[in-house]
């Protein structure tokens, strides 16, 4: 059975859930793009790792539960996984940039 | 005589039969033993122990936070795309008095600051006291201290001390 044999009333959400989902990211790469600074930079992508990426598991859960017949929700997985790995990633950019900048500073003005 | 941890056992089983994605008879069974398997050897790697005294509290939380998520998601796009033009929207730190001290409070707190768009985490003191936050839109650091302490600390304290 392939997606396009699905309901329309389930096809609608998901078309709507990817849509939006696609553009939260897109929204937070624009963001990556158009900040000035390493910090402000660190904020906009968080938009598709939190939003944007829900939207997307959403949608997997609605469309593979339409073709197994059956709730199929293992999708919360990824979100679980994300939610607790991507705090560890944030501090070590931060802390290396908090880090980089002392260091620069004092080369300055020693 | 150790507590088990019950909670780390049930959520280990509930992941393998959600990733296995069969819940006959023979899988429960398999996940189980696997689980409680694990959890007894790695409990020496992990010497600490959470307590979840309030899983009401934790459902609360969350709620509170997938609320925070979507509005820091509709703020921090009105940021990208230009739309505070009037206002002149800075960035900046701000530091954080803490009073929440259990380990697992504090990771579930950098959980919840890293998903909402906004914030992120920058340093902890090396005595956990104060947390240093990078904010996007810094208006009131002041607030800002108020809205961690009330929305997310009191809860925090209230689940795992």
């Amino acid at each position: 059975m392939s997606a396009d044999m699905l309901p329309p009333w389930l096809l609608l959400p998901v078309s709507l859930l990817l849509i939006f989902g696609g553009l939260l990211t897109l929204l937070g790469s624009l963001g990556l793009l158009r900040m000035k600074t390493f910090y402000q930079r660190m904020h906009p992508p968080s938009m598709g790792n939190t939003m944007g990426a829900g939207c997307v598991l959403i949608a997997s859960m609605l469309v593979s539960s339409g073709l197994a017949g059956r709730p199929v929700v293992h999708e919360v997985l990824i979100a679980v996984f994300i939610v607790t790995t991507s705090p560890i990633t944030a501090m070590l950019l931060m802390g290396a940039a908090v880090h980089r900048e002392a260091s620069q500073r004092e080369k300055r003005e020693p | 005589m150790k507590r088990i941890a019950w909670l780390l056992m049930i959520g280990l089983t509930l992941m393998w039969l959600l990733l296995t994605g069969s819940a006959s008879p023979g899988n429960v069974l398999l996940g189980a033993a696997l689980s409680v398997a694990m959890t007894l050897w790695f409990s020496a790697v992990r010497p600490l122990h959470p307590h979840l005294r309030r899983p009401r509290a934790a459902l609360r939380l969350f709620w509170r936070v997938a609320a925070d998520v979507l509005r820091s998601n509709y703020a921090v796009a009105r940021i990208v795309l230009g739309l505070t033009a009037k206002r002149n929207v800075h960035a900046g730190f701000v530091d954080i008095p803490l009073a929440v001290r259990d380990p697992h409070a504090l990771a579930t707190l950098a959980a919840i600051v890293t998903s909402t768009p906004g914030t992120v985490w920058a340093n902890l003191s090396p005595d956990n006291r104060v947390l240093t936050l990078h904010v996007l839109d810094l208006r009131d650091p002041q607030h800002m201290r108020d809205t961690i302490k009330h929305r997310y600390e009191d809860l925090l304290r209230e689940i795992f001390e």
